[in-house]
């Protein structure tokens, strides 16, 4: 019975497969405007020997990584004190009306003016998409927290604020904060294509050289390697989660 | 059994206590000109319909609420650790702590080193019957177990006074009166002096010294009655049940309750 949902993943993967193949094939488009999955293997083989596959893949995990870091890390952590003050909370209502809306990419001329055509400018950009969604995944976590959980923790003596930030309120957060956190895991793959358009060296860039020489099967082969390395993250995180969330019913 | 009113020194006095609250501009008064002496080791049951201001008097005791007026004193016990520890109704154990962890919550806040902490959390769950399930999650015990647990959880800081604040009212009856026998024998081996607020006259008489019957809104004492039954006491016996009566007449007494009078 468990085998079930896998076995309908599968044929529905396959069929995919199997239209997005017979699409060129059978002249429905022109193989250089979508190049048929069985022929990615040869291209991948060919920018994997070269070496450039490892470089930019080497590239953007490092903005990724970066990237996340700082945005998922600043996020998290303004989030959970303005969770925790009310009037921090007022104080930065107006402020994250005002930036909030603005689209990660629209900061790029700032970025090349600030950082420069350099790693920093991608990272920048990268953090920026992420953190939002650290930030209220973490503000909403910590303002849910159940009241009566902390006034048993002000009951046992726990009133100072750092007291009940690690005796209650993180702790009961955390299935909040990493919920917030597994979708910036997603959004910051987003985030470094978009950031590397603008020159700095990595995945996106080398997909916008390759379009721009009609080497269609090069882009499928880095936008494979994006959806497997989101893939293996996210598994990753999943297992992490588990462990930490181990006292969840 | 007297020793109750013989004891010159109350380990709890709280004098012409008062709480009122501003909402919406209007002031709401939730207890009104409170005096009670508690004596050490005595078991004291406070009950009341529900918005008397039970639940109220030991939020301040506890010191999660201000009061607008009165004292409250407290005679140091140099057999506790802290003035109170407070059991809720709803056991609010700590869904992320496995069921040790959440004994040693209050030790945390001592000196105690860990292995210290793990002992005392040990024995307190022995106290309550459930050493064996120290390492499950709260999300797997039942209600009654949770309720233990959470008993543990303040016996465990040696607190003077073990604030109990209708503990066992979500609890089916079978548990609920397993639960009550089991207070009655911790309270036996550990001498501890117990406030305990219920809406239910009969489990108050059952179990305590003295019950004191609140009324009215604003809350106000209507009477403090010693329970002069020996025990061991037999649940519904005709002592009791006659006890409990008369606690019953003093709460519906209007004519005591200065508001009601027009």
């Amino acid at each position: 019975m468990r085998l079930r949902p896998t076995l309908y993943a599968a044929t529905g993967l396959l069929l995919f497969l199997a239209f997005w193949e017979a699409a060129p094939r059978l002249g429905l488009v022109q193989s250089s405007l979508l190049p048929p999955p069985s022929e990615l293997p040869k291209a991948f083989l060919r920018e994997f020997r070269s070496g450039l596959w490892a470089k930019y893949v080497a590239l953007s995990l490092n903005h990724y990584v970066l990237g996340f870091i700082v945005g998922a890390g600043l996020g998290t952590l303004l989030g959970v004190f303005s969770g925790m003050s009310l009037k921090l909370e007022w104080s930065l209502a107006w402020v994250v009306r005002m930036l909030r809306p603005i689209p990660n990419l629209a900061w790029a001329p700032f970025a090349i003016i600030w950082f420069g055509v350099d790693q920093a400018n991608a990272i920048f950009i990268i953090s920026i998409g992420v953190f939002w969604i650290a930030f209220f995944a973490a503000h909403g976590a910590i303002r849910s927290v159940d009241r009566d959980l902390v006034e048993v923790a002000d009951a046992f003596g726990f009133r100072s604020a750092p007291e009940r930030l690690v005796k209650v309120l993180l702790p009961a957060a955390t299935p909040g904060i990493l919920i917030g956190l597994r979708t910036a895991l997603g959004q910051a793959w987003m985030a470094v294509v978009a950031a590397e358009l603008s020159g700095v060296s990595g995945l996106g860039s080398r997909m916008m050289q390759a379009s721009s020489l009609l080497a269609t099967d090069i882009v499928v082969v880095y936008m494979l390697t994006m959806a497997a390395l989101y893939g293996i993250m996210d598994a990753g995180f999943m297992f992490a989660q588990e462990r930490l969330l181990k006292w969840k019913p | 059994m007297e020793a109750v009113s013989l004891n010159p020194t109350p380990i709890i006095q709280i004098k012409g206590l008062g709480l009122a609250f501003e909402q919406d501009g209007r002031r709401t008064e939730v207890l009104r000109g409170l005096d009670l002496d508690i004596a050490a080791g005595e078991f004291v049951a406070i009950v009341g319909a529900s918005g008397v201001g039970k639940s109220t008097l030991l939020r301040v005791l506890m010191g999660l609420a201000t009061p607008t007026s009165g004292t409250v004193a407290t005679a140091p016990d140099p057999q506790a650790e802290r003035p109170m520890a407070m059991v809720f109704q709803d056991a609010r154990l700590l869904p992320w702590r496995r069921v040790l962890a959440n004994v040693m919550f209050g030790l945390e806040k001592t000196a105690l080193p860990k292995e210290a902490r793990i002992a005392r959390a040990q024995e307190a769950l022995k106290l309550v019957g459930l050493a064996e399930l120290a390492g499950r999650w709260p999300h797997q015990l039942s209600g009654g177990q949770r309720q233990r647990v959470a008993l543990a959880r303040a016996l465990a800081v040696r607190p003077a006074i073990l604030l109990m604040d209708e503990p066992f009212s979500a609890l089916d009856v079978v548990t609920r009166e397993a639960l009550q026998d089991e207070l009655v024998r911790i309270r036996a081996e550990t001498g501890r002096t117990i406030l305990f607020v219920t809406h239910d006259i009969d489990e108050a008489v059952y179990m305590a010294d003295r019950v004191v019957a609140l009324g009215g809104r604003p809350g106000v004492m209507r009477s403090a009655r010693a329970i002069d039954v020996a025990r061991p006491r037999r649940r519904g016996s005709i002592a009791l049940s006659e006890i409990a009566q008369d606690v019953r007449l003093d709460i519906t007494a209007e004519h005591r309750d200065p508001d009601f009078s027009i």
